[in-house]
């Protein structure tokens, strides 16, 4: 049972990852919305971004991961290197973390 | 920030290099989690192997540990469904025989699209796709591996802040994107809706939802005389007409 969850699962995501990298090359889609699928992925990937920033679990995600996060938000815009983001973040919410503030 | 850079290779590679210690980190975490729940040793190590999708992962051995296979596969079908779009809107990078689109499409991943998206020369979109890929891939699986063999230890990413470290990272990515206003519209919108339905509906359905946030390109076409808006931009209402 345990690994035919862990197979139905891989095979589905997979199935999924390949449908569109093979749909993609199939169809012939029209200029419009050809324009729209880097900015349909650029909104699931933003939607991603929000939901993991402010919420965990269905719950609102507590003080230090937004305020990690929105340090390494500022950090990015003023165009640091992507490591510095990363390191900004991470640091601010263990920082938050260590003094309490969770 | 790549783009600018004069050796972007190098930075390429670096920032590669980042992600790839994160993933080390949340990959141990996973293995260790999963070694926790009670489960055999070889369920993380298969997962990461053949999944490679780390929310997903996480989210299943909760529900195998809570003894829900079924919930588990369907929840995370659910929250991957989001790789078909992504599948739709980066498949040129993965490359043009079959053979790399067989393999590359199973090293799609949030970063790895997020990387990709960045990338505006197809050529440097295809080299991002590959390197990022294979690097998450080999990271992930490392990462597993080292958290089982750690077993017992503390397997919680948020002591070191890694939870933060993953939206700030998608951020920093999605960035220049945004600077497109038609974009940056629809992410906004699309990211308050999914916030917003993140209480009510299951795991993955409300960053499907964000799609809605597309809707908000749709403008009514204004049958005015010229000059009555002169604010209006008649190029940006061209290309809202033909979405």
């Amino acid at each position: 049972m345990l690994i035919a969850a862990i197979l139905a699962l891989a095979i589905g995501t997979y199935t999924m990852r390949l449908a569109g990298v093979l749909l993609r090359e199939r169809l012939d889609l029209p200029a419009g919305l050809q324009r729209l699928l880097p900015m349909a992925a650029a909104t699931l990937l933003t939607a991603l971004a929000a939901t993991a920033a402010l919420t965990d679990g269905g719950g609102f995600a507590g003080v230090a991961r937004p305020a990690g996060v929105a340090v390494g938000a500022v950090v990015a815009w003023r165009r640091a290197p992507f490591v510095v983001v990363v390191v900004a973040a991470a640091a601010t919410a263990a920082l938050l973390r260590l003094a309490g503030i969770d | 920030m790549r783009t600018s850079s004069r050796t972007p290779d190098r930075a390429l590679r670096r920032d590669a290099a980042a992600l790839a210690a994160a993933m080390v980190a949340v990959g141990a975490s996973f293995g260790a989690i999963t070694i926790a729940y009670g489960l055999p040793v070889w369920v993380p190590v298969l997962m990461s192997l053949i999944v490679f999708a780390g929310g997903s992962q996480f989210l299943a051995v909760g529900l195998i540990a809570a003894g829900n296979p079924v919930a588990a596969v369907l929840a995370g079908l659910l929250l991957n469904a989001r790789h078909l779009p992504f599948g739709l809107a980066v498949a040129q990078a993965a490359g043009p025989r079959l053979r790399h689109r067989l393999i590359g499409s199973h090293l799609m991943t949030d970063e790895v699209v997020a990387f990709t998206l960045a990338e505006q020369d197809p050529a440097r979109r295809r080299r991002t796709y590959w390197l990022i890929g294979v690097t998450l891939f080999t990271s992930w699986n490392a990462g597993t591996a080292l958290g089982v063999w750690l077993g017992g230890a503390t397997g919680d990413p948020t002591v070191l802040g890694l939870d933060a470290a993953f939206p700030a990272g998608l951020i920093a990515l999605i960035l220049p994107s945004l600077r497109d206003r038609d974009t940056r519209l629809a992410a906004l919108a699309g990211a308050g809706v999914a916030v917003l339905l993140t209480p009510v509906l299951p795991a993955g359905l409300p960053v499907l939802c964000a799609l809605l946030g597309l809707a908000a390109l749709i403008r009514p076409r204004r049958r005015r005389p010229a000059g009555d808006h002169p604010a209006t931009d008649p190029a940006v209402r061209q290309e809202a007409a033909t979405c």
